[in-house]
């Protein structure tokens, strides 16, 4: 069976149908995400069963891994990011092209979790900016699938104009990251 | 041949060679040798030509820094599959002179364990063919496991120590 | 020339003729699709083949080990699940024999046939990672998605048990928290009805499929006298034709009483690690028939009352389970002076804990044997001279967990 998202609200007559350019964009950013799974530890094992069959990510638009961050929207840190991590992360994020979301899936990513010690980064959001932090160490599939709705929901409601905003940039630059 | 024949046999070997400074076996059944560091390498090469303990199962360190002069302990668990007979060997080194022999000529798999403790303790592995660190960033400049250094990363903004009991 | 000499028994098609100073590094990782996990190799490749490897690891160091010294004994259980969380219990439990063993305890015999139909479960869960990761990287992603709901099943099992699915945190000091409930029985009776038919299923697609079978014999091998001297352990020795097995060699938790097999393979290839690894899952099956079958009465924990929590409705009653209840929480059991190796045959392998104890609340030195990062410094001298595809095949089947790699 197809399921068809909804049409954004608009005006609709015999044969045309008119509505802003940013709800058309957005519908179609949120309903074809492509993850890129940066996956390290445990949560890496859920996210495979979030992947999986029982629970099917895929049936929110994003069943297509992009392994190259430069043609994915979406990173998804799943797992224990130590010190020695924190720089590729950093330079994954850097290469994925706008706009990009972050999700920073577990304890271990959102906040170090249970290990707070000298090798691990107490956070992802001390190296890059993140959109929406999902708890649990691990997270049940379902808990994951909840993420990316709400990354959905972040995708589908925002201005087209954001990305180019000062506000964005200064938020960029706060974590050292160049913008053009 | 049994077991305690076998762990017999080998213990008399070793003491022929005069290679064990201490020998114990404790209430838990686990025979502990000591040995002398600088003897360490032509122990396992003993062990594995004559009598074949062919693997090595475990090699590491631990850190008693109140013990005056054997500051650093070398911990070693070597395997004879055939015989199913494991010995434990120690060897204490001092923090002036921490120093022993890497059993890689032997055994490939030391490599990365001695690696490993030496990344935790900074205990040097003579004869190494490659020893650096290995699981931390190589521009650490202390070894992590020593007791003297914390656990908790010094350079964390957000964790309010009145929340955290520390 | 003689560097690129094949090592490979079966290799056909490819040219070994190189042109001088044509040889490309390639970094393969740390973050690559095909490695299933945070690792780096930077390879020197002469077009397809590779000459030279070179590996760094530690990329989620999480210093396990510093982290257990300050620790009480009952809160480092939730640390060794995440070793190698594909198979948490096996981390546990051992973990919770290694302190039993420091203490000088004997559990019932129940408690040990409990925890073998654990520790044989999450073998399972294990092996079905291990196999059908080979399979979506010989290009059949179909055994993944079939063995994934599989695993599902022994998730629900475990969530019957503990209330966890990944990282359990299962069992405890001297035990386990409750018994296994009614419903656990029934769901395992089905899942040992359903699992060997579908299993056989997913078998059937890579075992003695042509395709598989030359993409896998031939790569990535490694001899026993290697396998030994690089101290493998578990399938991948076993993959070697060593049939070293902690649950033979050295007992634990009972494993005396089951009858069961060894299987072994002659070559050290990838082929021979995946079908080790399918015999096993079928030996674990035949082990939980058996615990299932022979499972002694009684209590499902063991007499040591200042180790093992009493039931809560004693602690608000009796004034004894109420001091034990908080010197437990608290951490101020006494604990003998001394050391300990124990060993328990995780998914990978001879997992070890050495424990040096100084009477503390927490243990003075522990130090984990992680099979994985003893075996993982083989894999330049697995891949030399081989195809890059084979090195890919050759990690995943493997199995290199990267939290129990780097600890």
């Amino acid at each position: 069976m197809v399921k068809v998202v909804d049409a954004p609200e608009g005006f609709e007559g015999q044969g045309f149908f008119a509505t802003s350019l940013d709800t058309v964009i957005g519908m179609a950013r949120a309903n074809s995400l492509w993850p890129l799974p940066f996956a390290t530890s445990c949560c890496g094992i859920e996210f495979m069963a979030t992947m999986g069959a029982n629970y099917d990510l895929a049936r929110f638009g994003s069943e297509r891994m992009s392994f190259s961050p430069r043609q994915a929207d979406l990173l998804i840190v799943a797992g224990t990011i130590s010190k020695k991590l924190g720089p590729v992360l950093k330079q994954v994020y850097d290469q994925m092209a706008e706009p990009k979301w972050v999700l920073s899936v577990g304890a271990c990513a959102s906040s170090g979790g249970i290990f707070d010690t000298y090798s691990v980064l107490q956070g992802i959001d001390h190296v890059i900016p993140v959109d929406v932090y999902v708890p649990g160490c691990p997270p049940r599939p379902e808990q994951i699938i909840e993420g990316v709705l709400k990354i959905q929901h972040l995708a589908k409601n925002e201005s087209l104009r954001r990305r180019d905003s000062d506000e964005y940039r200064k938020m960029l630059e706060t974590y050292n990251i160049e913008t053009t | 041949m049994s077991t305690s024949s076998f762990l017999d046999k080998t213990i008399e070997g070793l003491n022929s060679k005069g290679f064990i400074l201490e020998y114990t076996t404790d209430k838990y059944n686990e025979h502990n040798i000591v040995i002398d560091a600088k003897n360490a390498l032509e122990v396992v090469q003993y062990l594995n030509a004559e009598l074949g303990y062919n693997f090595l199962v475990d090699l590491t360190g631990s850190h008693y820094p109140d013990k005056e002069n054997q500051e650093y302990q070398v911990v070693f668990h070597i395997q004879n599959l055939i015989e199913n007979t494991r010995l434990r060997f120690k060897s204490n080194l001092s923090k002036n002179l921490m120093e022993f022999p890497s059993l890689t000529p032997v055994f490939s798999a030391a490599n990365w364990m001695e690696r490993e403790t030496f990344d935790f303790f900074g205990i040097q592995f003579i004869g190494h063919p490659d020893l650096r660190r290995i699981l931390n960033v190589d521009d650490m400049d202390y070894h992590p496991m020593r007791k003297e250094y914390a656990l908790e990363d010094e350079t964390r903004r957000d964790k309010n120590d009145t929340f955290f009991g520390r | 020339m003689s560097e690129l000499e094949v090592n490979k028994k079966y290799n056909v098609q490819v040219s070994t003729e190189t042109i001088d100073g044509e040889i490309a590094t390639l970094n393969l990782g740390p973050t690559h699709p095909a490695t299933h996990g945070i690792f780096q190799n930077v390879l020197k490749v002469d077009g397809e083949r590779i000459l030279h490897a070179e590996q760094t690891v530690g990329y989620i160091h999480r210093a396990f080990e510093k982290l257990a010294e300050r620790r009480p004994y009952n809160q480092i259980t939730p640390i060794t699940d995440r070793l190698n969380y594909c198979s948490s219990p096996i981390n546990n439990l051992g973990w919770h024999m290694t302190v039993e063993k420091l203490i000088g305890a004997e559990m019932p015999k129940r408690v040990d046939y409990m925890r073998v139909i654990v520790m044989e479960l999450s073998r399972i869960a294990d092996h079905l990672v291990c196999n059908s990761v080979i399979g979506v990287d010989t290009g059949a992603l179909t055994g993944f998605t079939y063995m994934f709901q599989e695993r599902e099943k022994i998730y629900d099992l475990f969530e019957e048990i503990c209330g966890a699915r990944l990282t359990t945190n299962v069992g405890r000091i001297g035990g386990f928290d409750r018994d296994f409930s009614p419903e656990f029985y029934s769901k395992l009776k089905t899942f040992l009805k359903e699992f060997p038919k579908n299993f056989d299923e997913f078998g059937s697609l890579l075992e003695r499929n042509r395709i598989f079978m030359d993409r896998t014999i031939g790569a990535g091998p490694i001899s026993a006298e290697r396998a030994l001297n690089y101290s493998f352990a578990g399938p991948n020795l076993r993959a070697a034709g060593v049939d070293y097995d902690v649950r033979v060699m050295k007992p634990y938790s009972s494993y005396q009483d089951f009858d069961f097999n060894i299987p072994v393979g002659t070559e050290g290839d990838t082929y021979d690690r995946f079908m080790v690894r399918q015999q096993e899952i079928r030996e674990s099956l035949k082990i939980i028939h058996q615990a299932l079958d022979n499972m002694p009465s009684g209590d499902y924990y063991a007499d040591i009352p200042s180790f093992y929590l009493p039931p809560k409705e004693e602690v608000y009653r009796s004034m004894e389970a109420l001091i034990y209840h908080f010197k437990i929480v608290m951490g101020e059991t006494p604990i003998p002076v001394g050391e300990v190796y124990h060993s328990v045959e995780g998914g990978n392998g001879e997992l070890g804990y050495y424990l040096v104890s100084d009477g503390g609340r927490n243990p003075y030195r522990l130090h984990f044997r992680r099979p994985c990062f003893i075996y993982y410094q083989a894999y330049p001298e697995m891949i030399k001279g081989s195809l890059l595809s084979d090195a890919i095949l050759t990690m995943s089947s493997m199995n290199v967990i990267a939290g129990e790699l780097d600890a």
